[in-house]
This record gives C-alpha cells, structure tokens and sequence, in this order.
C-alpha cells in the first residue's frame, strides 16, 4: 500500500469505531510489552478462575475433617498421597482445597471492598472537589482523622467489636479504606478543572453536569483503578492476616498460652503455613505487577519514564 | 514560619480530638458496651453492677465529657483484667515497640537507600535489575508471611535465632527484618525514582558543566533532594511500623503494644482496647506534626514561605 493513495491530512481521518477484537488487540500488544504485566494479568486471570470453579478444583471439602488422614504432608514426600496435594492439618483439613475456597474468600472481600471504598471515596471526593471552600474543608477533615487512626488498628478492633462474618469484614474494609480513594478522586478532580480542555468547556457553556460526566469522570477511570489495584493486594493480605490472627488469637486463649505453640507448629507441620502463604504472596504480587502496569498504560504521563 | 507551625500545632490538637470523639462512639458501636464486655452467660445482677461501677447507666453526653476531661489529664481510664490505669500498662510496654520499630527502620533505610541510590545512576543495568527485583520483593510480600518464613527457616531448621519472646539481645533480629520488608520495598522504589528524576534537573547539569565530581554532585545535590522527597514517607513508614506491629508482635510474641492490643481483644478488655487505639493515633499524629516540622526547617520554600 506504500505511496498508492495520498493520506488524508492529519486529524480528518475516518473515524472507524474500534470492534472488540481490535481493543483486545490493542491491550494484549501493551501486556505482550511488559512481560511484569503479563505475569500479574496471568496470575490474576489463574486466581479469578480457581475462585469460580472452586467446588470443582478442589479435591475436598474445606471444612471436612479426616482425623485418620490428619498431619499428612505434601504428597511428594514420605507419607503424603496425591488425596491431598499439599498435606492436611491437625484435624485432616485439606490444605489444599483450603487455599482453594481460601481464593474465593480473598477475593470477594478484595472486590466487594474495593467497591465500597472506591463508591464512597469517588462521592466524597466528587463533592468535596466540586463544591469547594466549607464543603471541602469538612470532607478533607472528616479523610484526615480517618487516616489519622492506623488502618490495622481499625480494622482489628472493629471486627472484635462487630464480629468477624464475610459481610462485616467487607463493610469494615470499604468504609476503612475509603478516604484514600476520597483523597486520591478530590486531588485529581481539582487537576482536571484546571485544565485546558475543561476551560474551553466552560467557555462554550457546557453545563455543571456536562462537565462532570464528559470530561472529569472519564479522566478519574485511570488513576482511581490503578489504586484499585493496589486496595485489592492490601486487602487480600490484610484480611488473610485478620483471619489467621484472629484464629491464633482464638487457639491460644482457648490453650492459655501465647505465642510459644507457632514454633512447635512450625516444626511438625511446615506446610500448614509454607503454601497458604506462598499463596497470598502470589496474590499480592499478581495485584501489584497488575497496578505497576494499569498505572503506566493508564497515564500516559508516566509511560516515558519506565520506557 | 511561626504561623506556618503554630497552624499544623493546631490542626494536630483537632485531629487528636476528633480521634478521640471516634473511639468514645467506635466501643458503643453496638449500642450497648455492657453486652461487650461482660459475658453473655452473666446474670442480670452482674450486669447492671458492672453498669453501675463503670458509669454506663448515666446519659451519653456526661460519659463522653469525663471521657474527654480524664483524656485532657492523661487520664486513659482502667483495664478491666489488669485492675490497673491503662497508661501505666501502656508506657511499661511502650519501649518494646519503639524499640522494634526504630531498629526495623533502622535496617529498611540502610539497606533499601544504597540501593535504591545504585539504581537510580545506573538504571538498567545488572545492579538496577537485581534492586528492583528485591524492592518489587519487599513491597509484594506480607510482612506475617515473611515472618512465618523466617521463623521456619532461622529458629526451627537452623536453630541460630529465637522465635519468640524479647529474652535475647538477639531476639529482635527476626522480627524486625519481618517488620522491614513493606519499608524496603518502598524505600528502594522512591529512592530510585527520585535520583532518577533529580539527575536530570537543570541544576545538576549545572554541576557537572562546572566540572564538580560525579561523588561531588552525588552527595551535595542528589542525595539532599532525594532525602526530601524520602522523610515524608519514612516517617509515614514509622508510624505504621509502631502501630502496624500487630501481627508481627503477635506472631513473635514480642512484649510491646500490638501483643497488648491482641491480648485485650482475646480477653475483650475494652477500656484498654480504647486506650490503645488512642495511643497509636497519637503517634500518627505526632509523625505527621514532625514531618512538617522538619520540613519547615530544611526546605527553604516553605521556610521562607508564607
């Protein structure tokens, strides 16, 4: 096609709407360029499948006890058998459909949570952005006690308070975690109205709403789901950590002692932490080379300096 | 300057009355407190005398202004197991975490800056793939997952450490490497990224058209910068290293707050529970107050700003 027809000058090309297979295209090109990516989206895609299809992933039922088969290790050491890939616990517990149902738990918070803080924070930055001067001093007010008071710390002591169900645990996470995203949605929306393109729009009369929805909205997708991302990792780990903890927290007061079993755990059954946690630790690096790479595609500000 | 510092003087004081109006209202979440802390097998007796004795029978708004006057005096109240003031409890356990945390900071700063600063001159290269690859490490991995990890490996395979406890000189190794694995990683990351972005400011190539030493323009130019860009988040790092022990204090039994925060919840002892979360806040608070007090004093834009 080289030199057969005259290209048509710069920007009164025909606009073709771009189909599905050419925007899947376009996105694997971009992970196909960042190997990091790729490995997160990979890692990501692995862990949403095993969530889904958990009942037909796992071997056993997760709650299911076998004392005859308890402490049994991984399956390719002495003793172990291919019944329980990764070996069982104390009470013949399957590790491995654990990790499994485990994804799904982890998962659900993170999404849920996010969702809930990113509706909350993307409100409240929305209004404290838009509106200005008492409004903003308030909300800006309200985001910095919030943040004044250590996530963990909040997070612990209200599910102690409230009580640790799924349900609670994802209400503590959004309504915790939400003055980040508020924090993040006002800084972008105050950028965003300064700039050029919102001008011309107020100059040839779009209304309030106009602006809200065609211009600033849009712009706020990129930077509020990279932070997503990186919400979703923290709390993947925050929560598997809360659960853990709060079930040593359990055992040990149930044994009168503190601290003195995890060595002695450690030491007969190794892999009753080994892969549960090599899990979370891959969760939470699939999150992170996720958000390392939305951050870079998503503002193009950024992609020169990793270049 | 003054009015600068005076404001966020200010400012802290609101922040720290506010922390306190939401933990007095966080306890009574569930409307009733009695119901929280005393068992629900309890008889009806029990319950209203431990109503009585503690004052949740009078109207909410007495409760909450002796709640604020007693926290003005320093005044925490009274932990139900200890049967002692909640601050003594507190500040015999405080030097254990401040300890912890200054020595896990100590080993995130030395560790990550050097290479963090090594990147930065030399992106790409060997050294930088290498940093980054443990930055990226750091950052991913949690820190109760590393602190498992490390406690298999160096207490229960080799036997070098202990895993528990604070009874060694030597005790605090594992568990402030645990504490500063999320610190490394960051630190790496920002170091790196703010030589990157320093070494190509106007002034640097200043420097060096002037013939300063590549040491000389390291040192004088893009380490000060960069160590700006670095105290806001090291201090944030701080304050989450001394509250955001909980985990790593509980799985290594190390005798400081986050234990103490645990054993309270175990135990559902509510007025220390409140008292604790005052007190992590506090450092919160106080970090954040120090990170503009440092930065009024080092960063002449804002020194002699108005």
């Amino acid at each position: 096609m080289a030199g057969t027809t005259t290209p048509p000058a710069v920007g009164m090309e025909e606009y073709v709407e771009p189909t599905w297979g050419s925007k899947l295209a376009y996105v694997w090109r971009l992970l196909w360029r960042d190997k990091g990516g790729l490995l997160g989206m990979i890692l990501f895609l692995l862990m949403v499948i095993t969530a889904v299809f958990a009942p037909i992933i796992a071997p056993h039922d997760p709650l299911e006890q076998n004392l005859r088969d308890s402490k049994l290790p991984p399956a390719w050491y002495e003793g172990g058998n291919w019944d329980y890939p990764l070996g069982t616990d104390r009470l013949g517990k399957d590790i491995f459909s654990r990790i499994v149902y485990g994804t799904r738990v982890s998962l659900t918070v993170a999404v849920f949570g996010v969702l809930i803080a990113g509706g909350l924070g993307l409100l409240a930055g929305l209004v404290a952005g838009f509106m200005g001067g008492k409004v903003d001093g308030a909300i800006m007010a309200g985001v910095n006690l919030w943040l004044a008071i250590p996530y963990l710390v909040f997070v612990v002591v209200i599910a102690s308070i409230l009580g640790r169900s799924l349900f609670n645990v994802i209400l503590i996470f959004g309504i915790t975690d939400s003055p980040i995203f508020a924090r993040v949605t006002r800084g972008e929306v105050l950028r965003i109205r300064q700039s050029g393109y919102v001008e011309s729009a107020i100059s040839v009369g779009a209304s309030t709403s106009r602006i809200m929805f065609d211009h600033i909205l849009p712009n706020l997708i990129g930077p509020l789901i990279t932070l997503a991302t990186f919400e979703m990792s923290a709390m993947i780990f925050y929560e598997a950590g809360l659960s853990s903890w709060a079930e040593r927290a359990a055992h040990w007061c149930q044994l009168g002692q503190h601290g003195r079993s995890l060595p002695s755990i450690l030491a007969k059954l190794p892999w009753m932490v080994i892969y549960p946690g090599l899990a979370i630790a891959i969760a939470s690096l699939a999150m992170n080379l996720l958000g390392d790479w939305l951050r870079d595609v998503l503002d193009p500000r950024l992609r020169r300096s990793r270049a | 300057m003054q009015r600068y510092l005076l404001s966020r003087l200010v400012q802290s004081f609101l922040l720290l009355l506010g922390v306190l109006i939401v933990v007095f209202f966080m306890i009574r979440l569930t409307g009733d407190p009695v119901s929280l802390m005393v068992p629900k097998e309890a008889p009806a007796e029990v319950r209203e005398a431990f109503r009585e004795a503690n004052g949740f029978n009078r109207p909410l708004y007495a409760q909450f202004f002796e709640y604020l006057l007693n926290a003005f005096q320093l005044d925490l109240g009274h932990s139900l197991k200890f049967r002692q003031s909640n601050l003594s409890i507190i500040m015999e356990r405080l030097p254990s975490t401040v300890y912890l945390a200054t020595i896990s900071l100590f080993l995130a700063i030395v560790i990550a800056v050097p290479i963090g600063i090594i990147g930065g001159f030399n992106p790409g290269s060997a050294a930088d793939t290498v940093g980054r690859a443990f930055g990226l490490f750091g950052q991913t991995i949690p820190g109760f997952v590393f602190a498992l990890y490390l406690i298999l490996i160096f207490a229960v395979r080799l036997g070098w450490l202990p895993s528990f406890g604070r009874d060694f000189w030597y005790s605090v190794i594992l568990p402030a490497t645990a504490l500063s694995i999320g610190g490394i990683g960051q630190f790496v990351r920002l170091t790196r990224s703010a030589v990157l972005e320093i070494r190509n400011e106007d002034y640097i190539r200043t420097a060096r058209s002037k013939g300063l030493s590549k040491m000389a323009i390291g040192a004088r130019h893009v380490a000060r910068n960069a160590a700006l860009a670095l105290i806001s988040v090291v201090t944030v790092q701080y304050s989450y290293m001394l509250g955001g022990s909980i985990y790593i204090e509980s799985i290594f039994a190390w005798p400081g707050l986050g234990n103490l925060l645990q054993g309270a919840i175990v135990d559902r002892d509510f007025p220390l529970i409140q008292a604790l979360a005052i007190v992590f806040s506090f450092f919160v608070v106080t970090l954040n107050l120090l990170t503009d007090v440092i930065y009024a004093v080092i960063d002449p834009r804002i020194r002699y700003g108005s």
